[in-house]
């Protein structure tokens, strides 16, 4: 009970972030804690929770020991669970929402995805294609793990005898994208 | 035929084998392809882990890109199944949700662009598989990959959450196309499982489990296809990490599905730049040599 009573106090700290836990939480109001998420994710194995106790979770509003849990950022996207749902609910739509919730907080035990999808991103935002040696290298440093690239060096090697990874890419999509992304910012704080 | 061609980032890079074999195939089927100008990344799985809006806008912006190409009506042919599911779900969104056009169209503006909701995406497996069809590959074939046995794996966002052109759970679309080339079929039902997407990146240890259990069951076959990337690069270039966790030795021929079909139709192994591929064995080669002799 306690968890949940912090919970209240951190939503009304946070208005936006409020609006968009109510949003997931709408998302998966019809859940039935059947399991049958659970029973068909790939990735079940290496998670703390599963994915039907996240739910419950979520509709009990205890947001702390959801975004304290690896259970959503190990989503690969398959799409099984919401393919499966008896009740037809968008449930990997719905933890896309919470990494962004996540990514907001810029949560440390989930800092390897965090530093992936932003370096990623960013990426785009400055050429407009991801240029894929760019940000895997600036990932890599951020990462700030000496031990990190070589557990890539076989496959780096590869690739670059096949020379496809010192190949810079022109910007052919016209350069970068960054006025499409001031604006995107500019309509999500403002909603 | 006459497709628009989104070819996404990972085939200008990663992929380029992809890209031109995906070209070289459609040419040799009589099929055309006329790349969107200007086009941008999807966002790939990136975006929707940043921002709900943005994960619609990108890709948005290439439909729109797409509905200002002459002639009009042409379907966006996507050989990425993660570019694909981007583009597709603003379509689906979009037509049914009016607000949510408008949204997108808001942010569009700033690159004066707009986006009507009159393109239509459809995934390559689909194009070939049902424009195109087996038997028109099956008149092409001139060297029959006979002897050669084929696991077909279709990976997670061709088929789902849109079942458009397969069963999402079972699928068998390529079955088809593997008999058209006269290779046998590796009968598994790894084919729909998930291959970790960017786990590979962010959380290794996860991924190499689940290209673990598809390389395992993939044992008995000459190669794998596939239609995706990213599937392609963690079954190709994760093999000796696997090795040292599964026990299972030796590498394991990965080939996109132009590839495959592209050689059955005499296309050299050159120009399908199978030595851009990260995982083609000496015992494949081997194979395809003998099919010469015999046709």
């Amino acid at each position: 009970m306690a968890l949940a009573e912090d919970t209240a106090i951190d939503l009304t700290a946070m208005p936006e972030e409020a609006s968009a836990l109510a949003d997931i939480r709408a998302m998966v109001q019809p859940c039935i804690q059947c399991g049958t998420c659970t029973g068909s994710c790939p990735n079940e194995f290496a998670m703390d929770l599963t994915p039907r106790h996240m739910w419950r979770l979520v509709l009990l509003g205890r947001t702390e020991d959801v975004l304290a849990s690896r259970t959503f950022s190990l989503c690969s996207a398959c799409y099984m669970c919401t393919l499966r749902c008896p009740r037809g609910l968008p449930l990997t739509e719905a933890i896309g929402r919470l990494k962004q919730l996540a990514a907001r907080r810029h949560l440390s035990h989930l800092r390897s995805g965090d530093l992936f999808y932003r370096n990623f991103i960013a990426s785009v935002r400055r050429h407009g294609r991801v240029r894929e040696m760019e940000f895997m290298g600036l990932y890599f440093a951020q990462m700030m793990n000496p031990w990190l690239p070589l557990r890539y060096a076989d496959m780096g090697m590869r690739l670059m005898r096949r020379g496809k990874v010192t190949l810079q890419l022109p910007s052919r999509g016209g350069g970068g994208l960054n006025r499409l992304f001031e604006k995107v910012a500019e309509m999500e704080n403002r909603s | 035929m006459k497709y628009l061609y989104y070819p996404g980032c990972s085939l200008e890079g990663t992929a380029r084998e992809y890209d031109i074999s995906t070209r070289a195939f459609m040419a040799a089927m009589g099929a055309e392809l006329t790349e969107i100008e200007g086009w941008t990344c999807c966002g790939a799985s990136a975006a929707e882990a940043v921002s709900e809006l943005l994960t619609l806008v990108l890709p948005a912006r290439n439909l729109a890109l797409a509905e200002g190409m002459t002639p009009p009506g042409r379907d966006i042919l996507v050989p990425c199944s993660a570019c694909y599911l981007n583009l597709r779900r603003v379509e689906e969104k979009t037509r049914v949700s009016h607000d949510l056009k408008d949204r997108i169209n808001e942010a569009l503006a700033v690159e004066g662009l707009v986006y009507h909701g009159g393109t239509r995406t459809r995934h390559l497996l689909d194009v070939v598989s049902r424009d195109l069809g087996a038997a028109a590959v099956a008149r092409r074939v001139v060297r029959p990959l006979t002897g050669i046995r084929v696991a077909p794996y279709y990976g997670c966002q061709c088929l789902r959450p849109y079942a458009v052109f397969d069963d999402p759970e079972a699928p068998r679309s390529m079955e088809p196309l593997i008999a058209a080339t006269g290779a046998d079929l590796h009968p598994w039902t790894m084919g729909s499982k998930c291959c970790g997407a960017s786990h590979m990146n962010t959380k290794m240890e996860v991924g190499l489990k689940l290209v673990g259990a598809i390389l395992e069951a993939a044992q008995g076959a000459d190669a794998v296809v596939t239609v995706c990337p990213m599937c392609q690069i963690n079954l190709e270039a994760y093999q000796r990490q696997v090795a040292r966790q599964t026990g299972v030795a030796g590498t394991m021929t990965i080939l996109y599905l132009p590839q495959l079909l592209g050689l059955a139709m005499g296309l050299s192994p050159e120009a399908l730049r199978l030595d851009l591929n990260l995982a083609v064995t000496g015992g494949f080669l081997e194979k395809f040599r003998q099919t010469a002799t015999a046709a």
